[in-house]
């Protein structure tokens, strides 16, 4: 911490331009660093695996789940994870919350990844992969299909966050002339970081409209995009406070306690308005009554139980500054985004011509693990070795 | 602004709960006054399709041997049936990967008579319906499941395809299968035997069929022999057409003559169903319990998710508004200090 410090100070002196980020330092090979890495190498192989023998060696997909985890956790899941950019981004330069902009870097970072591994499980899932640069070629576009807008926009999405990130290697290699410049044109990259988002979310919630009877009526709605909407967003805020907790936990850092009551609070807005939403639509459908008895009713109450106690952790206005509830209330926010996806996706989900069941094979979990193992080696080589968190005290023009 | 974080924060709780309710009313509610539903698509001029009759099939499953020949695929055995089929037979139970046509049975109690739903037993076809308004086709991001404009058939071309399986996915009736055992798998359905057509040959199965319980035709003439069959009584003499119902494709066949043997369900399958489908069923046990899902819309379910992506995204006004606004905001709260 003091050599952090020192830094800010000397750097302060050389240059108009104030850095506020700065690289964690330390050792790169650590203990969890090589047990991610093990986890990775282990996927890899399996990955492999699926290649040469085809779905069905790897996972425990079928014809009445074609769908299994890969999408489910992977895409639907892990991307709702990458909305922590998407808010930090929203709340930063659109509304022009200054405040928030410590965040706004680690956030990025995080959907940097989030995005690019969930465009990696695609790869993994694609039965006929080699084909998937068909998504980007107009004359095999058919614009009435859901999944052609979330991929286009989910590809961009990725472009837009590599852009988004790269001042930080800039300033790393220290291309000042070069950065200057890109911030000048970032603005725009910044609003289409807002909008692709916002487009792609809520589609991943309209993909399952046209599966109709085959979703249970606890989440078969034309609210499906507002809901999606709704948990990415929720979620998002979720991320940033749990990662900023674990963060000063972790590296031992000071929380960003200002900022962080903030987010909570909107984390509880949009949490309460999302519950308070599914009501309305049962109410609406007709379906009040689906709560009790309707296809995948305990898991619709584990989803909304999740959400009810992360409300009320967050509730009491002293807990939005206790590192503890911060830490509970968001980690219950997320679970209930997690469950409630994995609902629409697979639980609540009911096969055409049955009987089938499924549940993922060790192998295909360990797919997944090995891409989220992926995932926190990059988050870690890379927050150590470029300016990316906050330097601690620094202050922000 | 000179709004407190507070007053804003519950403005915009406030503002937007209600703007939520309000289209939630709007937009989840029935189909029938559903604001987010496009149009359903008409059936094609010149569909064509496949009339089942239940009370006519006597499961011998010789469509399901000659699809297999007409299309190139594999003989199926299920994991269970290994102990007593090394491969010598045919046994798909099931749409799959490598079964494009099958006949299932329904048993109840004793099975002792064909046609009746208690103590008896009753076949079913299941194959490719080739719906007006497909969700394969709507689905797909790659245009690898198409509609044929003229004959209404839905093809698949593996060139095109990505292996996304949402069309396995999307199907409210389970046709289209995807091969998991391949590394290079890809979706099988039943394509009308499109290739035999082109050469005014029937479908495979509407050729082989011994009792016209298959019988193929433009699905308009189709329907209206439905209609005649399920009007008829126990007892009376009628005719029962083989191979194309018009005579053409295929060459002219002899049908038969026979006295109706059971009561025909009134409900003819395919006719209404999700916007209604070019191949049609009639039965004498309810449709139900041939595993065929009968508690469906009368509109496709296109018709809702294009519904919301056509109100969303017509002609990306939406997105592009939303854009500007944003690129304005961006770049007003960006230019005077270094963006992140």
């Amino acid at each position: 911490m003091a050599s952090i410090l020192s830094d800010r100070t000397s750097g302060s002196t050389e240059s108009t331009w104030v850095n506020p980020h700065k690289p964690i330092g330390g050792r790169l090979i650590t203990e969890p660093f090589l047990i991610a890495l093990i986890f990775v190498g282990i996927g890899g192989i399996l990955m492999a695996q699926r290649f040469a023998g085809g779905l069905g060696a790897v996972a425990n997909i079928s014809d009445g789940y074609p769908w299994g985890m890969w999408v489910a956790v992977d895409v639907v899941i892990g991307s709702a994870f990458g909305c922590a950019g998407y808010v930090m981004a929203f709340l930063a330069y659109i509304l022009n919350k200054g405040k928030y902009h410590p965040l706004v870097r680690p956030a990025v970072l995080a959907s940097l990844f989030g995005y690019g591994l969930a465009g990696l499980a695609v790869l993994v899932d694609l039965g006929r992969y080699w084909n998937f640069y068909h998504l980007l070629l107009p004359w095999y576009a058919q614009p009435n299909s859901v999944m052609l807008e979330v991929g286009l926009c989910v590809a961009t999405y990725t472009i837009v966050l590599m852009v988004e990130f790269t001042p930080a290697f800039l300033e790393k290699f220290g291309f000042e002339n070069a950065r200057r410049k890109l911030n000048r044109l970032l603005f725009f990259f910044v609003a289409l970081g807002v909008l692709l988002p916002t487009m792609h979310q809520s589609s991943l919630g309209t993909m399952m409209v046209v599966v109709g009877h085959k979703l249970s009526p606890l989440w078969q709605t034309q609210m499906l995009p507002v809901f999606f909407w709704l948990t990415a967003v929720l979620m998002g805020f979720g991320v940033v406070i749990w990662e900023s907790v674990m963060a000063s936990l972790c590296f031992n850092r000071p929380t960003e306690k200002a900022v962080l009551r903030k987010v909570a609070e909107l984390m509880l807005v949009t949490t309460a308005l999302f519950v308070v939403l599914r009501l309305v639509d049962f109410a609406v459908r007709g379906q009040l009554g689906a709560p009790f008895g309707a296809h995948g009713t305990l898991m619709f109450w584990v989803e909304t139980a999740l959400f009810i106690a992360g409300i009320l952790v967050v509730l009491p206005k002293p807990a939005r500054t206790e590192r503890k509830a911060l830490f509970l209330g968001s980690s219950f926010v997320l679970f209930g985004g997690i469950i409630y996806r994995l609902n629409v996706y697979i639980v609540g989900f009911i096969p055409a011509v049955g009987p089938w069941s499924y549940f993922p094979s060790l192998a295909e979990i360990f797919v997944t693990v090995g891409i989220f193992a992926l995932e926190v080696l990059l988050y870690l080589i890379f927050v150590k070795t470029l300016p990316v968190m906050h330097a601690v005290n620094a202050k922000h023009g | 602004m000179t709004l407190s974080r507070r007053n804003f924060l519950s403005r915009a709780a406030r503002g937007s709960a209600a703007a939520a309710a309000a289209a939630c009313t709007a937009v989840a509610a029935p189909p029938a006054a559903n604001a987010l539903q496009r149009p359903p698509k008409p059936m094609p001029a010149e569909a064509v399709g496949l009339l089942y009759d239940s009370t006519l099939c006597i499961g011998c499953k010789a469509c399901v041997k000659a699809c297999k020949d007409a299309n190139g695929m594999p003989v199926e055995v299920a994991p269970e049936q290994t102990a007593w089929n090394g491969g010598e037979w045919d046994t798909p139970v099931e749409l799959s990967g490598k079964t494009l046509n099958v006949i299932k049975v329904y048993t109840n109690g004793t099975m002792a008579e064909k046609d009746r739903e208690t103590d008896g037993f009753a076949f079913i076809k299941r194959q490719c319906l080739h719906c007006a308004d497909p969700s394969c086709v709507s689905v797909c991001p790659v245009s690898a499941m198409t509609k044929d404009a003229r004959t209404g058939i839905v093809n698949y071309n593996p060139d095109a395809c990505i292996g996304c399986r949402y069309c396995v996915l999307s199907c409210p009736f389970g046709v289209p299968k995807y091969e998991y055992d391949s590394p290079t798998g890809q979706i099988r359905k039943c394509q009308l035997c499109k290739h035999r057509l082109a050469e005014n040959q029937l479908p495979a199965c509407a050729d082989v069929c011994p009792t016209g319980a298959t019988l193929f035709g433009r699905t308009e003439e189709l329907k209206a022999e439905a209609k005649r069959r399920v009007a008829l009584k126990p007892g009376e003499r009628t005719h029962f057409p083989r191979g194309d119902i018009a005579g053409k494709v295929g060459g002219a066949r002899d049908g038969h003559e026979a006295p109706v043997r059971v009561a025909y369900q009134q409900h003819i399958y395919g006719e209404k169903e999700l916007g209604g489908t070019q191949c049609l069923a009639v039965s004498a046990v309810p449709f139900d319990k041939l595993n065929l899902p009968t508690d469906v819309p009368e509109t496709g379910y296109p018709t809702l998710s294009e519904g919301i992506q056509h109100t969303l995204y017509a002609g990306m006004v939406g997105p592009a508004t939303l854009l500007a606004g944003l690129v304005y905001l961006a770049h007003r709260n960006t230019k005077d200090h270094d963006v992140d």
